[in-house]
């Protein structure tokens, strides 16, 4: 009882700023307005351009005009394609979110608000390039033309179910379209895309690698291990933190996020970092090209915080009303990404309401006659792979107990 | 010892066989292997300038190059995951965990990922990493550097778990593993490292050099996996062990004055079951050695299929002689460290207690 000023200790245990019934709170959110932030030179190093990592590169403004260093400048042609990708994204996404309220499917994940993150990063980056994604980046493969169908079949878990059956909905795996086959546990996957780009880098090749990770499994070490293993071989990756605000229930502040940006975790492992607004279609885009262009041109990883909000349920499986304010979603500042890049190919004058209205129609169109097909099939339960394919693949060859065991099944 | 099952020099192509000691067997394996394929690459903690604190990785950087073999970062957990990534990328990357105590760090990425890499892509994406660690005890290394975790890879589905007892299974089945498609722990026995050792930790023991397992062909050699070595011939009881207990229950039976045959498993996963059910169907008794705990440690296992595929030939219940169910202690290592006195005594329970 000798300590000077002793006094009771308490614990903080970070809450949001909004609970079910309160209203939505955004004014601690420090957000740069669009086209003030600097653009560095690539090559620049990582504390040079440290104050990126707390600014917010935005490139819409709120007229739908693109401004700043930042504009990537897309012909009109690209910025079309990347619209329909998200509209067809979302329709995707809520007919498999019915499908699954139809009960014919266990499980489903929606990434609605967060479109523009995996459509223009899968639109930069070839097929040769490796993406490690988590369970919200079905905008790449839709993006890159994978058939739908196919992910259908996934999320039934049928017949023709391309991964066999052996994976919860939604964990995809598509090598020819640069789609690593996606993993439960969190976070486990950014050190391997960073061993991936190692890879290429010891083979003299020229592919890379980008990874994606949520706000909240930034806490795993995975997360810190990558990092550290990117800043010391110079692997040619980019690094996505996907801040969308939610881990389930819990607030990004849980994961760390409230006494600092998700990007300046980069700055203590000398990695350049990109804080921006995830639902700019043009910030990502051109925050990604800066990150490719680093890794192309060998000056290592780069980490981007996408700055987005979930609006879907984290899954089939949750309730937000139970946690967060019901209206929060739609008063997110920084808007909806496919409202936000329709308006400026509205305002270019390269985009209307007839052609927004066709392109819906045509994304609904287009899932349900994928979904008649998939669903010809067969959904969850009707139709399935041969038993006898649980057995294989365990090894690249059977051994002697799943000869056994496959014969005990009788199969 | 009689050594029925050494390969001849011959079975090697190119260059001669010169006496090793397991840790220039490992070096000359991985050496072997990065000059015949650019794809094959090595790191761990220490393991690239220095050669690995154990000296198994040794001049492989000088002589391949710093981007082939180097040091990683003190991150189990990220030297597995970058391996993963490799592997994926094509590469066959060979890992070193300094010891397997520290494994733990990198076990959901092994577990996890590794394993179920090829089953969970439906075959798009492939895992061929081999994921070497020095294990087990003797060598006072206290808790953190004495255990024996095999058990914990066993049970994971899509693992192969291989543990040699001398230098030329080390080097033969290292190749295998560096070439195998699918992902590889391979235990190595540090305390079989310079030497062999019998358990008799107050006698003196004759080095590697002497004994006919020590002549390693200096080119490429491949030892399958999942096959078992009949260390010792016998009638009486057949004793299953693996890394340093193989040499143990050499030591054991010659103690015992029992003709006892001694299988070394080299391999638990896949396991040669046809070999254990050909001889304890031969000799009717069953004593299984591991240095790991007792409780649901690969010795359940091996008895379990011994009970289920050769209980007509059993004259006595199987025994089971392991480490004991508590951390690994310092002091007390003599004690914790299953050596031959007993295993000669769980040899003469079961040729006395029998039916």
């Amino acid at each position: 009882m000798n300590k000077k000023n002793s006094q009771p200790l308490s614990l903080r245990v970070p809450e949001p700023s909004g609970r079910p019934g309160d209203t939505p709170d955004f004014s601690h959110l420090q957000m740069d307005p669009a086209g003030v932030v600097e653009r560095p030179e690539v090559g620049s190093t990582p504390y040079q351009m440290r104050d990126l990592a707390f600014r917010l590169i935005r490139v819409l403004d709120d007229e739908g005009a693109a401004v700043g260093p930042w504009n990537p400048r897309l012909d009109p042609e690209t910025m079309r394609r990347g619209l329909k990708a998200m509209i067809l994204t979302r329709a995707f996404d809520d007919r498999m979110h019915r499908a699954h309220r139809q009960g014919k499917t266990s499980f489903y994940m929606k990434c609605t608000g967060e479109e523009a993150i995996a459509v223009a990063q899968g639109m930069i980056l070839s097929r040769e390039d490796m993406g490690f994604p988590t369970y919200r980046q079905q905008g790449l493969l839709i993006a890159r033309g994978y058939p739908l169908v196919a992910m259908m079949n996934q999320i039934y878990s049928n017949a023709e179910d391309p991964i066999k059956g052996r994976q919860l909905p939604i964990m995809y795996s598509a090598k020819d379209y640069g789609f690593f086959t996606i993993s439960g546990n969190l976070g486990t996957q950014v050190p391997q895309a960073v061993g991936w780009a190692m890879a290429s880098a010891y083979k003299g090749d020229d592919k890379i690698a980008i990874s994606w990770i949520g706000d909240g499994a930034t806490a795993e070490g995975d997360f810190h291990n990558a990092l550290t293993f990117a800043s010391v071989y110079r692997a040619p990756v980019i690094l996505n933190v996907v801040n969308n605000q939610w881990a389930i229930s819990s607030f990004q502040g849980i994961a760390g996020g409230l006494e600092t940006t998700f990007a300046s975790k980069a700055i203590g492992y000398g990695l350049p970092a990109l804080r921006v607004d995830g639902n700019d279609f043009l910030a990502v885009w051109a925050a990604t090209q800066w990150a490719e262009e680093r890794a192309r041109s060998n000056q290592g990883a780069t980490v981007i915080e996408l700055f987005t909000y979930r609006g879907a349920p984290h899954s089939t499986s949750d309730d937000p009303s139970r946690y967060r304010p019901g209206d929060e979603h739609e008063k997110w500042p920084l808007g909806d990404p496919i409202e936000r890049l329709r308006q400026h190919l509205t305002v270019i004058g390269e985009w209307d309401d007839e052609r927004h209205a066709a392109a819906l129609k045509d994304a609904v169109e287009q899932v349900r006659a994928a979904g008649k097909e998939s669903e010809a099939i067969g959904t969850l339960g009707q139709s399935r792979p041969s038993v006898k394919t649980m057995f294989e693949e365990v090894y690249a060859t059977e051994d002697w107990r799943l000869i056994e065991q496959r014969r005990e099944v009788g199969v | 010892m009689v050594d029925q099952n050494a390969a001849p020099a011959s079975q090697a192509t190119g260059a001669g066989v010169v006496p090793m000691n397991m840790i220039q067997a490992l070096n000359s394996a991985i050496d072997v292997k990065m000059a015949e394929d650019a794809n094959v690459l090595s790191f761990g903690e220490d393991a690239g300038y220095f050669g690995g604190v154990f000296r198994v990785t040794d001049k492989l950087q000088q002589k391949h190059g710093l981007t082939r073999s180097f040091d990683a970062p003190i991150s189990e957990c990220g030297i597995v995951a970058a391996a993963i990534g490799m592997g994926a990328y094509g590469l066959r990357p060979v890992v070193e965990i300094q010891f397997a105590d520290y494994i733990y760090p990198a076990y959901d990425q092994i577990v996890s990922e590794a394993a179920k890499m090829r089953y969970r892509s439906g075959g798009q994406f492939t895992s061929p990493i081999t994921v070497r660690s020095p294990y087990g005890g003797g060598i006072f290394g206290g808790q953190t550097h004495s255990q024996s975790p095999e058990s914990l890879f066993t049970h994971i589905a899509g693992l192969k778990v291989v543990i040699p007892s001398n230098p030329y299974d080390a080097k033969g089945l290292l190749t295998a593993a560096i070439e195998d498609d699918d992902p590889v722990v391979f235990f190595e026995p540090k305390r079989l490292y310079n030497g062999p050792f019998d358990g008799w930790h107050e006698k003196p023991v004759s080095p590697w050099k002497a004994q006919d397992l020590a002549q390693v062909p200096t080119g490429k050699y491949v030892e399958p996996i999942g096959k078992a070595r009949v260390m010792r011939e016998g009638n009486d009881v057949t004793i299953l062990a693996y890394g340093t207990m193989v040499w143990v229950a050499l030591a054991g039976s010659e103690h015992a004055g029992v003709d006892a045959e001694v299988i070394d498993l080299r391999s638990l996963v896949p396991l040669d079951i046809e070999a254990i059910e050909a001889s304890v169907n031969k000799t009717g008794r069953c004593v299984i050695v591991h240095e790991a705990p007792k409780t649901s440690g690969f010795g359940g296992e091996l008895s379990a299929l011994v009970q289920e595929r050769c209980f007509y030939s059993l004259e006595a219940p199987i025994a089971r002689v392991t480490g004991w169910d508590t951390p690994y202690p310092h002091a007390f290592e003599w004690e914790y460290f299953p050596g031959p006195q007993r295993v000669a005594d769980a040899l003469k329970s079961v040729m006395t207690g029998g039916r």
